[in-house]
């Protein structure tokens, strides 16, 4: 535990900062109220809100944490939105449509998977395929319209809440736990780790490397589809065109302001949560302070940028250069003036 | 004095690298730096080159002192590396390869005709004529070798430092490398020579320094010390009796065999050949690279699947088609390029030894990790694996102390069949002998092993059985009495066969 801390230190301080910048411009954003039936807040907007990018993030983590990466989260979203709309109003009921989606989702993942690990075509490209094809695939399924409904139960996904706490907010925060337990606990997240450091020495080794990634991949579909449904949920529709609509990008640069390499290996699915929240923060504090909306898109920019450059760990070295720099003019201030 | 280190000390947490360490290199002189794995020599030449900045100690260069911040720093001194791994771009050509960075210009352009006459009359200097125009990494890793010293002389001019250059070459390549050093001794460089192989230090060094644990132990001119006093220099301890044991498990003769593989082969990969098994046995494979040494470890571990033969024990037939399955049937594979196939770099010592055993459990079966801390405590004090922390990750270890990790990670499964491609490669004497004596002690319990191996010395003190491997083939069999040096080399040169040895 202490371990997984230490690890996500720099993300939460950067959060920390986040936060702070946010609540200099716009001084309400930490408070909470009660409304009779939910918490209400800019902060409880943030941890709902993050959810599509936070689900995605969970996913991509280990397909980055095998070396590879898919561009195909957001489409397969937008597909999983489809057939849950779909679903929900041929009549397949509530588990149906949401079965059906989270289907969806592992198929798109198989395909990719058995892109990547079978065919051996490098990730970014095979994922590509789906993200470019997929919203084609999408758009036959809403036959080209924004497919609505009105199911009370599938809305409640998107805007429903237990306990006070939007539903969510409660999906992503329990897929993040119930999947780190499941690569920390198990030996999965060692093999998934092993695989991306060395796909060959793990395969000599007896590490069912093929499978692993496939597995990897179909994880990512399932967390996509998660975060279709709610996101299909949350506006009663299906919108084949912008459901998801550049949301990988949001999920990779979640995975990277995580802590985590693009070159595989060691992961921390909490540096990613946190990673999530940051760029809501970032986006709902960008809203919640004023300024023109024209400005949003190049604000966010340059504070990724700024979060990016500080964690970079050539800055941490010259860093710690500087340092000792310090000290030792300072060591030698001391030995001259007597 | 060309080059003088006075009391250099490096310091990285936990480890003392060097300790007040002193080195002179005159003009004109090859000097032989020698050492078990974590002496200190990687850190001493990367203390010159500038990768490392010393703790404290000076080094004069020509008398002034100099404190390189960077390679490149090290460079314009005067201080030029060539590496074992080349340190070079082998998708540019030769030419760009030994202009990169000074190109010639015209108009502001690359002037591709004055690169390629100055690399040709570069490589022309060292009696090299080549197409400078392809593509580098389409020579020889001799001719690339070559190519990295043309271009560190010419930058740098007056240290050469070789860390390890003959460590893939043949024995014709080395003898060009050799011939091409001494001229530019002659020519006044001073040159450092890093090196596992003993006869190529005393075949060209002219003095030689010898580093234990961060310290210096001696510096001597070369012709005045001989093998066995310089090795237990290196050691620190006085060699034990090299000479071959009399292995005791020729006793499995008799027994039927644990293992049988019948006509296994690959088209245009090796020929079908037998292989039968014993409990306990050491079989070397010897040969040339390229033989099909190594093509036989691999179909019998199923890294490359067999098109024809098949395997069985006493209780019937054995299915190897991949890895996996030869790892379910008992078998264990180090592969030869440990770096590439063997360790996972960023995972830890404990985490590389266990990988087997737990890829073997299923990831539903964690090792728990008192469990995974106890193996890995268990084989790190068995195999003498040092490092300051079972936690630290594996890619920061020595060469030699990385192998003994991949060897852990099988001895953790208890195989009764394991393939050692080349274990001893590139490590120092000290792990050398450690790894044979630790052959010895597996065999004891029953464990059968498949040594391939370039050193004859090594498999005629190991083996109870050598089989030789020619032009993809298995020609000869040698067993007992029989094994010798000589009578491999024989049956390796067999008419039709090259003329050099890369195993003498």
């Amino acid at each position: 535990m202490g371990q997984t801390f230490r690890r996500i230190t720099p993300q939460l301080v950067t959060l920390a900062l986040v936060v702070l910048l946010v609540t200099v411009f716009f001084p309400n954003f930490l408070a909470v109220s009660f409304d009779g039936t939910r918490f209400v807040g800019p902060v409880v907007d943030v941890l709902k809100r993050s959810a599509p990018v936070a689900l995605l993030g969970v996913g991509m983590t280990l397909v980055i944490a095998t070396r590879g990466i898919d561009l195909s989260v957001g489409t397969v979203m937008a597909i999983s939105g489809a057939v849950a709309a779909w679903a929900i109003t041929s009549g397949y009921g509530l588990v149906g449509a949401v079965g059906l989606a989270i289907g969806a989702g592992l198929l798109a993942g198989l395909w990719n998977g058995c892109l990547v690990a079978i065919v051996g075509i490098q990730p970014i490209v095979a994922t590509l395929i789906l993200m470019t094809s997929g919203r084609g695939i999408a758009q036959l399924i809403t036959e080209g319209r924004i497919l609505t409904f009105s199911d009370p139960n599938l809305a409640f996904a998107g805007s429903g809440s237990v306990l006070g706490v939007p539903f969510p907010t409660i999906l992503w925060i329990a897929t993040a736990v119930v999947v780190a337990l499941l690569m920390r606990r198990t030996a999965l997240g060692m093999l998934i780790e092993a695989t991306g450091i060395n796909r060959a020495a793990s395969a000599l080794a007896g590490v069912n490397a093929t499978v692993l990634l496939i597995a990897v991949y179909m994880a990512s579909g399932f967390c996509a589809s998660l975060a279709g449904i709610v996101a299909t949920a949350d506006i009663r529709g299906a919108d084949a065109n912008n459901a998801g609509l550049w949301l990988e990008l949001d999920a990779i640069l979640a995975v990277v302001i995580g802590g985590n390499s693009l070159l595989g290996g060691r992961f921390s699915i909490a540096g990613t949560m946190i990673g999530a929240l940051i760029i809501q923060t970032i986006n709902t504090g960008i809203m919640l302070s004023g300024f023109p909306s024209e400005y949003n898109l190049v604000i966010k920019a340059v504070l990724v940028l700024i979060i990016l450059v500080l964690q970079s760990p050539n800055l941490a070295a010259d860093w710690l250069f500087l340092k000792s720099m310090l000290k030792a003019r300072r060591a030698n201030v001391r030995s001259e003036t007597p | 004095m060309l080059l003088s280190i006075r009391s250099l000390s490096k310091e990285f947490p936990g480890t003392k690298a060097l300790q007040g360490v002193d080195f002179d290199l005159a003009a004109g002189e090859v000097h032989a730096l020698l050492g078990e794995n974590g002496a200190g020599k990687s850190t001493l030449i990367k203390c010159l080159t500038g990768a490392y900045r010393r703790d404290a100690g000076e080094i004069l260069l020509d008398g002034a002192p100099i404190d390189p911040a960077s390679t490149a720093e090290a460079q314009a001194l005067g201080i030029g590396t060539v590496y074992q791994e080349v340190n070079l771009l082998p998708n540019l050509t030769v030419a760009q390869n030994l202009t990169f960075g000074r190109e010639p210009r015209r108009f502001g352009m690359v002037d591709r005709k004055a690169q390629s006459a100055k690399a040709r009359e570069l490589l022309a200097q060292y009696g090299i004529d080549i197409d400078v125009e392809r593509d580098l990494g389409a020579y020889s890793v001799a001719i690339r070798q070559i190519v990295a010293i043309a271009r560190a002389v010419e930058i740098s001019g007056k240290v050469l430092i070789l860390d390890e250059p003959t460590a893939s070459l043949d024995a014709a390549e080395v003898k060009m490398l050799f011939s091409i050093v001494r001229k530019l001794r002659e020519q006044g460089l001073g040159i450092i020579f890093v090196s596992h192989f003993l006869d190529q230090v005393f075949e060209l060094s002219d003095r030689l320094t010898v580093l234990r644990n961060g310290r210096k132990i001696v510096t001597e001119r070369t012709r005045d010390i001989d093998r066995l006093r310089l090795i237990s220099y290196m050691l620190g301890r006085e060699l034990e009796e090299t000479a071959r044991e009399q292995r005791t498990a020729s006793n499995s003769k008799d027994q039927k065999p644990m293992l049988r593989f019948e006509q296994l082969g690959c088209k245009g990969v090796i020929e079908p050949f037998n292989l039968e098994v014993g409990k306990g046995e050491v079989i070397g494979l010897a040969g040339l690279l390229g033989s099909g040494r190594t093509e036989t470890a691999e179909l019998i571990f199923g890294v490359r699947s067999a098109s024809t033969g098949a395997a069985e024990d006493d209780t019937g037939k054995i299915s190897h088609g991949n890895p996996r399955e030869a790892i379910a049937a008992g078998f264990g594979f180090t592969p030869e390029d440990r770096k590439v196939d063997g360790i996972v770099a960023e995972l830890s010592v404990r985490e590389n030894i266990i990988l087997a055993l737990q890829a073997r459990r299923g990831w539903a079966a964690p090792l728990s990790r008192a469990e995974q801390e106890r193996l890995a405590e268990h084989y790190i004090r068995l195999l003498d694996i040092r490092t300051s922390s079972a936690d630290k990750p594996v890619g920061e270890l020595s060469g030699g102390n990385q192998q003994k990790v991949v060897l852990a990670r099988w001895l953790a499964m208890n195989p009764r069949f394991l393939i050692l491609d080349e274990p001893t490669r590139g490590i120092d004497v000290g792990a050398h002998a450690e790894i044979l004596r630790l052959i010895n002690e597996i065999t004891r319990e029953g464990m059968a092993v498949l040594l391939i191996s370039s050193e004859l010395d090594e498999l005629v003190a190991a083996c109870d059985r050598v089989i030789v491997v020619r032009d993809r083939r298995h020609v000869a069999q040698l067993s007992g009495e029989r094994i010798t040096s000589e009578a491999i080399v024989h049956a390796i040169a067999q008419p039709g066969a090259a003329s050099h040895t890369e195993a003498a």
